[in-house]
């Protein structure tokens, strides 16, 4: 039984299971940080140690983005003098992290997640609400009669 | 015996009778069609009330409210001034005065655009399988042709439980700070008020714009009147008086009115926003009283204020410039191959139960055949259906 997948075969020949969703934890604040408790539904399939590190490192790339400091101010009072216009050209602080965290997560759906039939997706295409994570089945689909 | 192919439904999904989105014929027959269609962006399928222009760039609100009415009237005062004081007071003041008035114009009206156009901090509403996911997370007990009561989920910012509200049409918790527009049925984060002279929410995006715009548009006013003020005191000079100067420049008694009728207003909420940023308040808040404590004797102070001016004017202002988290210029996501092979297969099995008519209808999955159609076309459309080959009969 072929237990490893690529991502590409994942998401063309698999069919979907089920999805798991890691809510928002918002008792530090406004900042965009994820739970890292260890979803119940991917005991069998993933480590529970890879998973935190892998959402701790997600978190600490947002906790980047959001950092309120001297940059950022540099950057805030740039935009202001030039009544914001310089956002029409220049990317902001905040996009180029988001960048980061999509290479991030693309990188470990294809070393870690797609060989154990999970695919992560990238929160920005929920609006930071939630990181959905889809659990794709391994046995074939259309048995036949 | 002859072998029928069922779909295995999910026994959650039984055990309450909420009507899932398990409606695997229309799903299948939408799913055909659109692998037809050209790719769509996301901003023509957006569910609130917003309108786009320039292909998704530009997003306003459904009612344009009266920002036409505000555009007008600065451009008007503002040409009137340039045409009619200028000259005067360059000839016999200084050329900084136009320049100054520049300027101020300039900024005036870009921070107004931005304000209207820029996409203050909507929020997308949850896909069908997350607003499932929440649903049960919540209740699994009792059917959803009523509304049940409010939910709500609490959670500690700052030594302090702050209620977080579920929203009905988004179909998720909000978030803190967040709250629920009407007037373009959209969550906005870090909601400020729906301003009809700007045409659009003010939210966490745009309160930087509408506050520059606001403080800026003071400064305008203020500069306008004190100039043509000037003109018309320089003009009334030697004893002619201020009739024969308003006769000379009738255009100065147009601007006089306008501003002064303005200048209380726009300096007021100047004032009234400067203490909100400065106490890291939105209008919301400060209406309805959420933390000063006015609903009983609880320590309830502002959870979000870093208890400093200058860090709250700072956060508020010049902190980084959060993404639109809509992305209306996105395509919508062409059905993955796998749902479509899943999906052609229960066609097929869909055919088979019609054409041979085996098993009576009790047996069969209550939703295959009774649901009625759906109206929207559902752009990420859950399969937990699989073609199982077990046959109860």
């Amino acid at each position: 039984m072929a237990e490893t997948h690529s991502l590409q075969e994942l998401q063309q020949q698999a069919a979907v299971a089920s999805k798991v969703y890691v809510q928002r934890d918002y008792n530090s604040g406004k900042i965009c940080k994820f739970q890292t408790k260890f979803p119940s539904e991917l005991e069998s399939r993933v480590d529970k140690q890879q998973f935190e590190e892998t959402m701790q490192t997600l978190n600490n790339l947002y906790a980047e983005a959001e950092k309120i400091g001297g940059k950022s101010y540099l950057e805030g009072c740039l935009a202001c003098m030039t009544a914001y216009t310089i956002f029409l050209c220049m990317e902001t602080h905040y996009e180029k992290v988001l960048k980061k965290i999509a290479r991030f997560v693309k990188e470990q759906n294809e070393k870690i997640y797609a060989p154990l039939g999970l695919l992560l997706t990238d929160p920005i295409e929920r609006g930071l609400r939630v990181v959905e994570i889809t659990i794709f089945e391994d046995r074939s689909i259309g048995s036949g009669r | 015996m002859k072998h029928c192919e069922y779909q295995q439904i999910d026994p959650q999904a039984l055990s309450t009778p909420t009507p899932t989105p398990t409606l695997p014929l229309q799903q299948a027959v939408v799913q055909e069609e659109k692998k037809g269609e050209t790719a769509r962006r996301k901003w023509e399928v957006f569910p609130g009330k917003n309108r786009f222009y320039c292909d998704g760039r530009i997003i306003v609100a459904q009612q344009s409210g009266v920002l036409p009415l505000t555009l007008g009237l600065i451009l008007v005062t503002t040409v009137l001034f340039f045409v009619f004081d200028c000259p005067f007071l360059l000839k016999h003041l200084t050329v900084f005065i136009p320049a100054i008035g520049g300027v101020l114009f300039v900024f005036v009206v870009i921070s107004l655009l931005q304000t209207s156009f820029t996409d203050p901090g909507i929020l997308p509403r949850a896909t069908p399988d997350e607003a499932a996911d929440i649903e049960k997370q919540i209740d699994n007990s009792g059917s959803s042709t009523y509304r049940p009561p409010p939910r709500t989920k609490e959670v500690m910012i700052n030594q302090q439980v702050v209620k977080l509200k579920y929203c009905f049409t988004c179909k998720m918790f909000r978030p803190p700070r967040t709250s629920h527009c009407s007037l373009c049925d959209n969550c906005v984060e870090r909601f400020d008020h729906h301003c009809p002279w700007v045409g659009n929410c003010v939210g966490k995006r745009n309160y930087r714009f509408f506050y520059t715009f606001i403080v800026s548009l003071s400064f305008l006013t203020v500069f306008i009147f004190g100039c043509v003020a000037t003109h018309l005191a320089l003009r009334a000079q030697g004893g002619r008086g201020l009739m024969f100067a308003l006769q000379e420049s009738p255009a100065s008694a147009v601007e006089l009115v306008i501003c002064f009728f303005s200048v209380w207003s726009i300096l007021g909420l100047s004032g009234f926003h400067t203490y909100l940023v400065a106490s890291n308040l939105t209008t919301n808040e400060d209406i309805k009283g959420s933390w000063s404590g006015k609903s009983g004797a609880e320590d309830t102070g502002n959870p979000y204020s870093y208890n400093n001016i200058i860090t709250n004017c700072c956060s508020v202002l010049c902190g980084p410039m959060p993404p639109s988290l809509i992305d209306r210029r996105g395509f919508m996501p062409v059905e993955e191959s796998s749902q479509t092979v899943a999906t052609e297969i229960e066609l097929a099995a869909k055919k088979e139960i019609n054409v041979v008519g085996g098993p009576t209808p009790s047996q069969l999955p209550p939703c295959a055949l009774q649901v009625p159609p759906s109206p929207i076309p559902l752009p990420a459309t859950p399969n937990h259906l699989q073609p199982d080959l077990q046959t109860p009969v």
